[in-house]
């Protein structure tokens, strides 16, 4: 049995210590909202947060989790409410949205270090999610409109999350 | 005179296709709902035709009967019924349809989604599917107070009649459902509409950022285990030997079974399936294909188009006498295997028990993939639940069933649901290839220099033949595009010859269209430098009948600025008609050193009445997206029979940095709808390759365009 973090909730989970997150996620705790894609971190379909960075739960093997709290794309906000999700559905961005949870994992991580990024900001924490059905455009419109949302609702004098560019 | 034939799509192939799996089968239906196009009360409520149910509380279900790919079916045609039902779109509750003969598409001749007709084929169905229930309801309620349903008015899901009496559908929709279904239904106006033409949020979107919408491989069933399959590395190879035994003693295995599509292990999560299936030892019989490359291919084609005339698909005139009378243009186009790579890998799950077979899977055929099932189980189709799931990309790829049968012998042999995914390298290395073409053109000028005769001979595998061995049909799908070119030139000859290449070819995206808008819009800018004209004006002197092929190239050009670009860009047009849609698109690029940068693409686009435009809007993108990254990067390659692209590394996609601005440009009209799945994929490659030609003279007559020499010439 091994202990993981995943949505502030702690779970025990019996798989190998070498099954990628992506499955345990999938099949042990039945979250299927994290996607297989690729298997090799190349497609970005799996993004989750751990200790809210943004990495590729294909490649990141039970063993290697150890205490780090895992927040996946059911974890990320109750509702449907983090500015991410309100500009995803304004703009109306998923098409088959196989690829979604991701891209919104990656977007959420982006705009969590860089609150206000630009369109190469956006490239570079971006680049790494492939969507098939090519919404790159309303992607790129979203997270400028998430941007907004989060300082509209960023308490007065400052950004809810003021730390600098990591992107 | 044109002497086109018509119908050489995939409407032949899904016809003849559902004939051989027998007669289209009316099969069990989701539970609560009655069978398939038949009314009645349940516990779910009363199903009012085979598109909806109204259940007591009020709640409006609609059953769509095409599956939800990302080209928003799941929100258009429940808008389509809506706006006659007089109800709220966002009260809908959406159910994917079982295989039934009322949810058949007449266009493709089967329970299909695709050849962009979805909506073509709901617009009247489902308004008035809509209409009926509405005055079913309304008749019901006129019942009910004992007055003239004149005197009624359906509104917001009540009907209201006189002296301030009101009943909800969901109160009047029992006694509705047994009401005669009117015969005489008069559907709203235009000027009418309160949701068809109007954007709004798509059904399925909020599922779809929570992580909550059900694709295929997200199916749980109470004991489900899970499969993974070895396939032959050659395509087309069987299994010859078979020794499982460290796979069979690893962890959490359950079993190896051979089957029709290679060896399944079965176990209890998928991380254990696959570690067994790569513990397999397998001895592979390669079969036929074992010395099969590209340059095996090409040569194929190349001795099959230099050897066989063709059979004629198209004949206006005499294009053979009249080019061999005049100055000509000769040139050679080929186009590369390509895989579809949806997001979501090839997966199925099956529920084998003793009395039939449970089916979830993301299918675009439904009633093909209850027949499958049914082979594998060894059941009659009527046996076969299926249970259409969303689809993590669909572009054809799941047209086909190949990975059905695997997943249904798995949950026999285990006597368990077994869900049965394919990783991304299976899913690449056995894709059902959209086919490599040659594609061959000839075009022949007067003395006064106008383009009179042109000629194009395809060479290509046919996807029907394989698809449907029954057709008779000597055409095939691979040459639509170029049966309606709507070029006016008075000798034209469309002639193709069938070579197969030993491997299966499949639907994709954009299917003719690609290829052959490749190869015709390239030629066509070859025939208008050839004439010393502007691209754009060359091709509408050849449009000067057709008004909405001409607008839309105006309208492109002068969106543009065709001819007046920013300093140091280049641009290429292309046009196409396809799926009763007319589209334009002008690619803005620089070749700097050689290294091309696409910067803009511009897309007009007439494809008649829109029902939710802002979805109009993302399939044209979509479209342009998926022609990029096929014109850019797309190439499948084998060496001695084996695919040699595994994953997105050696299978190169557009990604989101390597978007250029795209201007997509709707036109108003008044038409009756076209499609909009596939048109923008086709015109994308030959407008840039247009593009590439006017900044560096080089044309490019095959693709992908990576790794072709763009220095100027």
């Amino acid at each position: 049995m091994t202990k993981i973090r995943v949505n502030n909730q702690t779970v025990d989970v019996d798989a190998a210590p070498d099954t990628p997150l992506l499955w345990v996620l999938r099949d042990h705790l039945v979250m299927t909202g994290t996607k297989f894609g690729c298997g090799v971190a190349l497609c970005g379909a799996c993004t989750v947060h751990l200790d809210g960075v943004a990495v590729r739960s294909c490649v990141l093997p039970l063993s290697a989790v150890g205490g780090k709290a895992i927040t996946t794309i059911e974890g990320l906000s109750a509702g449907r409410s983090h500015a991410v999700q309100k500009a995803w559905l304004e703009i109306d961005v998923p098409q088959c949205g196989y690829c979604q949870s991701g891209q919104i994992m990656s977007a959420a991580a982006l705009l969590s270090v860089n609150p206000n990024p630009s369109d190469a900001d956006i490239d570079a924490a971006m680049s790494g999610n492939i969507c098939r059905c090519g919404t790159y455009p309303r992607i790129r419109r979203a997270i400028h409109r998430a941007a907004e949302l989060q300082r509209a609702a960023a308490p007065a004098g400052g950004v809810a999350h003021a730390g600098k560019g990591a992107a | 005179m044109s002497s086109a034939p018509g119908n050489l799509t995939r409407r032949g192939f899904l016809s003849t296709a559902a004939g051989v799996g027998g007669t289209v089968v009316l099969a069990l239906t989701l539970p609560g709902f009655g069978a398939g196009g038949k009314r009645g009360t349940s516990a779910a409520g009363a199903q009012m035709n085979a598109w909806l149910t109204i259940a007591a509380d009020n709640s409006i279900i609609v059953i769509v009967d095409r599956s939800e790919m990302g080209q928003g079916v799941y929100t258009a045609l429940p808008m389509l019924l809506a706006e006659e039902l007089e109800i709220s779109v966002d009260t809908i509750l959406v159910v994917p349809a079982p295989v039934g003969d009322a949810y058949v598409n007449p266009g493709n001749g089967g329970q299909v989604t695709g050849t962009s007709n979805s909506v073509q084929d709901a617009w009247e169905k489902l308004r008035t599917a809509g209409a009926q229930a509405r005055m079913m309801l309304i008749a019901a309620a006129a019942e009910r107070w004992r007055v003239d349903p004149n005197a009624c008015e359906a509104q917001n899901g009540s009907i209201f009649g006189p002296a301030g009496k009101s009943l909800t559908y969901g109160e009047l929709a029992a006694a509705a459902a047994k009401m005669p279904v009117p015969k005489d239904v008069k559907l709203k106006p235009k000027e009418r509409f309160r949701i068809i033409g109007k954007s709004r949020l798509r059904l399925d979107s909020p599922s779809k950022v929570d992580g909550s919408a059900q694709f295929g491989i997200d199916v749980k069933l109470p004991g489900m285990l899970y499969g993974a399959l070895a396939q032959s590395p050659v395509l087309g190879g069987k299994v010859s030997a078979l020794d499982a035994a460290v796979a069979e003693a690893m962890p959490g295995v359950r079993k190896v079974l051979v089957t029709v599509g290679g060896v399944v292990a079965v176990a209890d999560h998928f991380w254990q399936a696959l570690q067994a299936r790569n513990a397999l030892k397998i001895t592979w019989d390669p079969g036929g294909n074992a010395g099969l490359d590209n340059a095996a291919i090409r040569a194929l084609l190349e001795k099959a188009a230099q050897s066989d005339p063709g059979l004629s698909a198209r004949k206006d005139g005499d294009a053979a006498a009249a080019l061999a009378a005049k100055q000509s243009l000769h040139a050679v186009y080929e186009l590369p295997l390509l895989a579809h790579a949806t997001m979501e890998p090839m997966n199925c799950t099956a529920d084998v028990k003793a009395d039939g077979c449970d089916l979830y899977v993301g299918t675009q055929v439904q009633q093909l993939a209850q027949a499958a099932a049914a082979a594998a189980a060894g059941l009659d189709p009527s046996r076969v639940r299926v249970f259409t799931t969303l689809l993590g990309g669909g572009f054809g790829r799941r047209l086909d069933v190949d990975f059905i049968p695997s997943a249904v012998a798995a949950s026999k042999a285990v006597g368990a649901p077994v869900k049965l995914i394919w990783t991304r390298e299976d899913d690449m290395t056995h894709d059902t290839y959209r086919p490599p073409a040659r594609e061959e053109l000839r075009g022949g000028f007067d003395a006064a220099g106008r383009l009179t005769a042109w000629s194009l001979h395809i060479t290509s595998p046919s996807i029907t033949a394989r698809a449907s061995p029954s057709t008779t049909d000597p055409f095939d799908s691979v040459v639509e595009y170029a049966l309606i070119c709507p070029y006016a030139v008075p000798n034209f000859s469309l002639t193709y010859t069938r070579q197969e290449i030993g491997i299966d070819v499949g639907y994709m995206r954009s299917v003719s269209h690609a290829p052959n808008c490749f190869a015709i819009e390239s030629f066509m800018d070859e025939l208008a430098h050839a004439a010393g004209a502007d691209p754009i004006d060359f091709r509408l002197s050849l449009l000067k009948d057709k008004p909405r092929h001409t607008r839309v190239l105006q309208i492109a050009a002068q969106r543009a600025n065709w001819g007046r670009h920013p300093a140091g860009r280049v641009q290429g047009v292309a046009f196409m008609e396809g799926y009763t849609t007319h589209m334009a698109q002008i690619a803005e690029i620089t070749v700097d050193a050689g290294v091309l940068t696409v910067h803009k693409i511009t897309c007009v686009v007439d494809c008649g009445q829109m029902v939710n435009p802002r979805i109009v809007e993302s399939q044209i993108e979509s479209g342009i997206v998926f022609g990029l990254s096929a014109a850019l990067w797309g190439d499948i390659t084998l060496v001695a029979g084996r695919v040699q692209q595994t994953n997105f590394n050696s299978y190169r996609v557009l990604r989101g940095n390597e978007m250029p601005d795209v201007d997509v440009h709707l036109l108003e009209s008044d038409e009756a709808p076209g499609g909009i799945g596939e048109p923008a994929v086709a015109p994308v490659a030959p407008a840039i390759c247009n593009a590439i030609f006017a900044a560096t003279g080089k044309r490019l007559r095959t693709l992908p365009i990576a790794g072709q020499n763009l220095s100027r010439t």
